[in-house]
């Protein structure tokens, strides 16, 4: 699709939208578009960056490549795992398999369950024992901590259990939702390096994220989600200096509106889904918008080694 | 007005102290950066000298004399959460009340629009409600902004709009400022002056 032609990507999401059915006022129903024709794929040894404001559609993602949208969603386009189309049944079967999910908080442990044991649980192939002592032993969790219940665990200690759920479980895709936040710099940089390792041994990360600066440190291309779509795809070392390389006018303000790189506010907020505007979703906010861009919404195309939708993008 | 901490002890439970020794000040108009690791208590502080929680040693003075235990109070916390610091089922326009009469025009620069004023919490996204959050903690009675990962949740678009109208208000109102975050280019960006809990805090 992108840089790495040749290769089969792990995952390839084509087309994503996602609806919710509420009710408005008694028995009224109205369907909600929460994401709107929503691309992006991850090749093996790579990590790609999910980057945007909470109501972006980034968790929805998540759970739609799982299998795990609640019961009044709906959704279309396509979802395939390792050159083949995700039906609800695979995803049952790949689901803590081949991909695995590393959620964002530490609650999700079982409190009452020692956590070797519970890393054991999610081995698949081989000896749960051995093969769950052989990944604490690499975090430099030692023995005793096998015994231990995760209320007694610090917070870096439960990321690395964690973590060493999804890597125990020999999974080739995870997705770590949101990993990162409230953490102190070295904690940040060690559940980082864990990422940075898993695709060193050929797995692909999504890391979904609304930190920018983390996103950067380790992925290698970075997707920037707007309105419950993709505004960009872009290789990491784009973002630099005043953004020039970036291509799209969201990831340039938000690059801009970093502390370090000027600490500029564009003013506006991100639509809620009920009310796109028509045309791009981003139009009323941008700088460089014509009346073109009210009228039809842009699809993605490539520009320079990344993609982008936008029609005034060079 | 000066705000100070003078040698606070606080613990959650015996022999364990979360903060031991602390002291702290922050005059009007300064803009103070607090940090230090998980766990150092930084977000305890900021619960004592707002009022939530009263220390165990030590006491927090406002110009000498102790914080008002009624009446608004002049020390103003805003949280990481929003969705967790606002009533669920209380229209936003409730919930802004909650604070008392409010300058009109701080709507407008924080972007809020007026169609919010009439939703639910979960009508709205994160960056969303933290404006109301900080609207809220804006009283014109407010002397002290204590900013607990305000804005950590956010993206940085939303991020730099929101500090832009704290900053511009607490240059108008003559406010202090306290922010609490472990991004250190955002501290930087912000404060004149940075506060290390790791060097102050004698819990151990």
């Amino acid at each position: 699709m992108t840089t790495q032609s040749g290769e089969t990507p792990l995952l390839e999401v084509q087309d994503l939208c996602v609806s919710f059915v509420q009710y408005t006022s008694c028995l009224r129903q109205s369907t909600l578009q929460v994401i709107n024709n929503l691309s992006v794929s991850i090749y093996p040894g790579e990590i790609v960056a999910v980057v945007g404001s909470s109501g972006s559609g980034k968790s929805l993602l998540a759970h739609a490549v799982l299998g795990i949208l609640p019961g009044n969603a709906s959704f279309s386009g396509v979802i395939s795992y390792d050159g083949q189309a995700l039906s609800p049944k695979r995803q049952a079967e790949l689901r803590g398999r081949e991909i695995a999910l590393i959620p964002q908080s530490v609650n999700y442990l079982d409190p009452l369950m020692r956590v070797g044991k519970q890393v054991q649980t999610s081995v698949h192939a081989g000896n749960p024992r051995s093969r769950q002592r052989e990944v604490f032993e690499r975090y430099q969790l030692s023995p005793d901590v096998d015994k231990l219940f995760p209320f007694q665990l610090s917070g870096g200690m439960a990321r690395r259990v964690l973590v060493s759920t999804a890597l125990v479980s020999g999974a080739r895709l995870v997705i770590a939702d949101e990993p990162t936040p409230g953490l102190d710099d070295a904690a940040v940089a060690e559940t980082l390096d864990y990422f940075r390792d898993l695709a060193d041994q050929g797995c692909g990360v999504m890391l979904i994220t609304h930190d920018i600066e983390a996103a950067l440190k380790i992925a290698d291309r970075i997707a920037v989600f707007y309105a419950g779509s993709t505004v960009e795809i872009a290789p990491v070392q784009d973002f630099a200096g005043e953004g020039e390389a970036l291509r799209h006018p969201y990831t340039k303000a938000l690059w801009r509106a970093l502390p370090q790189n000027g600490f500029e506010p564009m003013p506006g907020s991100q639509p809620l889904p009920h009310e796109l505007p028509a045309g791009c979703v981003f139009q009323p906010r941008c700088r460089q918008a014509t009346s073109e861009c009210s009228t039809e919404r842009p699809a993605m195309r490539t520009v320079r080694e990344g993609m982008v939708r936008c029609i005034h993008a060079t | 007005m000066l705000l100070e901490a003078k040698q606070i002890g606080f613990r959650y439970e015996r022999d364990r102290w979360v903060l031991r020794g602390v002291d702290i000040s922050i005059q009007s108009g300064e803009i103070v950066g607090l940090v230090g690791p998980s766990g150092f208590g930084k977000s305890t502080l900021c619960r004592i000298l707002a009022g939530y929680e009263k220390p165990y040693e030590g006491q927090v003075l406002l110009d000498g004399a102790p914080l008002p235990a009624s009446g608004f109070h002049p020390v103003q916390l805003v949280f990481q959460h929003p969705e967790k610091a606002v009533n669920p089922r209380w229209r936003m326009s409730r919930t802004l009340a909650e604070g008392g009469a409010l300058d009109e025009s701080l709507l407008g620069q924080l972007g809020i629009q007026q169609e919010w004023l009439g939703r639910f919490p979960n009508e709205l996204s994160g960056g969303e409600l933290q404006r109301f959050c900080v609207a809220r903690a804006l009283n014109p009675q407010t002397r002290f902004l204590l900013a607990d990962e305000m804005t950590a949740m956010l993206d940085t678009i939303t991020q730099a709009q929101i500090w832009q109208v704290v900053k511009e208000v607490a240059r108008r109102e003559n406010l202090g400022v306290l922010v609490i975050s472990h991004e250190k280019n955002l501290i930087h960006r912000l404060c004149t002056r940075v506060v290390d809990l790791t060097i102050t805090n004698e819990k151990t």
